[in-house]
């Protein structure tokens, strides 16, 4: 049976088990190329466990994965990563012992010319001018705000379709927070679409041109960013 | 008796050396399987051996084929250690296959691991000492003389407190090869893209996978090369020492990574330096022990030796050398 899908992902009823444990129950969402959409919700309600079922990292039970017209629900990571799916995993996980050239290099590991990963690499410098003082330094010196930098940069190495943040803004000073969101956005206006996985609901919603609500597994709401924010229900577990 | 222990210096340097350089290819290859899938591969061990077989079937069939007297030996040694290289790599690569991915793909203890590579290592024993009792009617094997030419180091004439050392020529092969192994491993490891692959996988696999990295892929290539290297020094080792059986693999094994132990376990240069250290420390023990303890304690003791060294290590410096103390993650 070919799944069919109107949008750029879409992920059908999927779900997803920890072992024994169900992680997310009939788990339906979509993004349309040049959007920013957030994905909300509490410690432990499966927005993770979202993300990683989208990156192969969680191989879904039952339901579907579409991206850009390709069932993709069984594949292995490293083949949802070739076709443009990229993941900044939550906590950053940069390589430590590599310097911060060989952590974006390593995001450019499928590109086998010399000049591509060199433009990339200038590209990420330009959001992150930071990372060019560091080039030598290994990843694990660094602040945590640099390495969620880094670990940015290093998914943009990959030139992503579809670029997945799973909580850029956590452990992070507020200053460092509004730095990394104000550069989510103004990579979503140059074109890229983005899926933003977040705790701090009230400013993923303020960048966002849709949302979901998750709670224990499950979608309970969505809507576009500004319907999200003035929900009672919203504002009461999330935005107080 | 510190005049004595000077004395015999050059020679244990010599000897040391010849054998410290094969702990360090060895070691490399349980290191490496290590720091990827912090797996003891206690098979290592049997694979050095099965390539020290491999070697020497190859160099039977070449003497039989009339190679051997009309071929340079150096071209002979090339093209014995390099199928012999190859055919443990594959080896290597087809354990991992069978025994160690398909208990990865079920998420078993690490334990489950570590008693199936002392299974495989029973395996390789019996298998090769099956073979060889089969095609010569005894599985202790003697390899056809190659660069046993002797030399001797004339060192009493200029400095008179040192005696005289004396070496083979295989000494400078299995120095030269072992050398040029370790280098080119270093390189392939900091240097190239698939180097860099396999260090990422080794910190972390799961965000490796997300960086397009085939991760079995690396785990394959991983067990390749280590187990190409030691099948590789396996045929210095026939050549170097003549006779071989099918358990040399169990005692150099545990030595090995002793070893890597020593220079700190996932430590790819700690392995090479904890495998001179442990050649040159076994062989000072050889020489030396029974002159320090006036003939209470002999040569033979120099596994003991070894392998106190190993407790000290554990108890005093468990992460070894090089290695960096790992802090459990919560």
């Amino acid at each position: 049976m070919a799944e069919v899908s109107n949008h750029f992902l879409e992920v059908k009823k999927i779900d997803s088990f920890y072992s024994q444990i169900q992680a997310l129950e009939g788990v339906d969402l979509y993004i349309d190329k040049g959007e920013i959409v957030t994905l909300i919700g509490s410690n432990g309600a499966g927005k993770s466990t979202t993300l990683k079922s989208i990156s192969g990292q969680v191989r879904p039970k039952n339901g579907s994965i579409i991206f850009d017209g390709q069932e993709i629900s069984k594949f292995q990571a490293h083949k949802t990563a070739l076709l443009g799916i990229a993941q900044v995993p939550e906590g950053r996980r940069i390589f430590p012992r590599l310097t911060v050239r060989e952590n974006l290099q390593i995001g450019a590991f499928s590109v086998k010319d010399k000049h591509v990963i060199a433009e990339r690499m200038e590209r990420v410098f330009n959001y992150f001018p930071r990372l060019k003082e560091r080039l030598n330094q290994k990843g694990g010196t660094m602040s945590g705000g640099e390495q969620q930098m880094l670990a940015i940069g290093r998914a943009l190495m990959m030139k992503p379709k579809l670029l997945m943040l799973d909580e850029p803004s956590m452990g992070l000073a507020p200053i460092i927070v509004e730095q990394i969101f104000d550069i989510i956005k103004e990579m979503n206006e140059e074109g890229m679409t983005i899926l933003l996985v977040e705790q701090n609901a009230y400013q993923a919603l303020q960048i966002a041109d849709r949302g979901y609500v998750i709670q224990t597994g499950q979608i309970v709401l969505d809507g576009n960013g500004d319907e999200l924010m003035k929900n009672e229900q919203v504002r009461a577990a999330y935005l107080a | 008796m510190l005049a004595h222990i000077i004395q015999n210096l050059p020679q244990v340097l010599i000897d040391g050396l010849t054998l410290g350089v094969v702990y360090a290819v060895v070691a490399i290859g349980y290191t490496m399987v290590y720091g990827i899938l912090e797996l003891i591969n206690f098979a290592h061990g049997d694979v050095f051996m099965t390539g020290a077989f491999m070697g020497a079937i190859v160099l039977f069939l070449l003497m039989g084929m009339g190679f051997l007297a009309a071929l340079p030996a150096i071209l002979v040694f090339i093209i014995v250690i390099v199928i012999a290289a190859i055919a443990t790599g594959l080896l290597g690569v087809g354990i991992e296959r069978v025994a160690y991915r398909p208990l990865r793909k079920k998420n078993a203890p690490k334990l489950i691991a570590l008693i199936t590579s002392i299974g495989i290592s029973f395996v390789l024993e019996d298998l090769v000492r099956f073979i060889a009792e089969l095609k010569t009617g005894n599985y202790i094997v003697t390899a056809p003389p190659m660069f046993n030419h002797k030399f001797t180091l004339n060192l009493h004439s200029a400095l008179p407190f040192f005696n005289n050392a004396t070496f083979q020529s295989s000494f400078l092969l299995v120095l030269i090869v072992t050398i040029i192994m370790l280098i080119a491993l270093d390189l392939f490891v900091n240097k190239t893209k698939w180097g860099m692959a396999m260090r990422a996988v080794a910190q972390d696999r799961d965000t490796a996978s997300l960086m397009t990295i085939n991760v079995n892929r690396v785990i394959s290539v991983t067990f390749f090369i280590g187990s190409a290297l030691g099948g590789a020094t396996g045929v210095l080792f026939m050549i170097q020492y003549g006779t071989i059986d099918p358990y040399i693999g169990f005692v150099l094994g545990i030595k090995a990574f002793t070893a890597a132990v020593l220079g700190g376990i996932g430590n790819i240069r700690g392995a090479m330096f904890g495998g001179v250290m442990l050649g040159l420390l076994e062989m000072f023990a050889a020489s030396n022990l029974s002159i320090i303890t006036h003939g209470a304690m002999g040569a033979e003791y120099k596994d003991v030796f070894a392998f106190i060294i190993l407790i000290l290590v554990l108890i005093f410096k468990p992460e070894g050398l090089f290695g960096k103390a790992v802090v459990e993650k919560v």
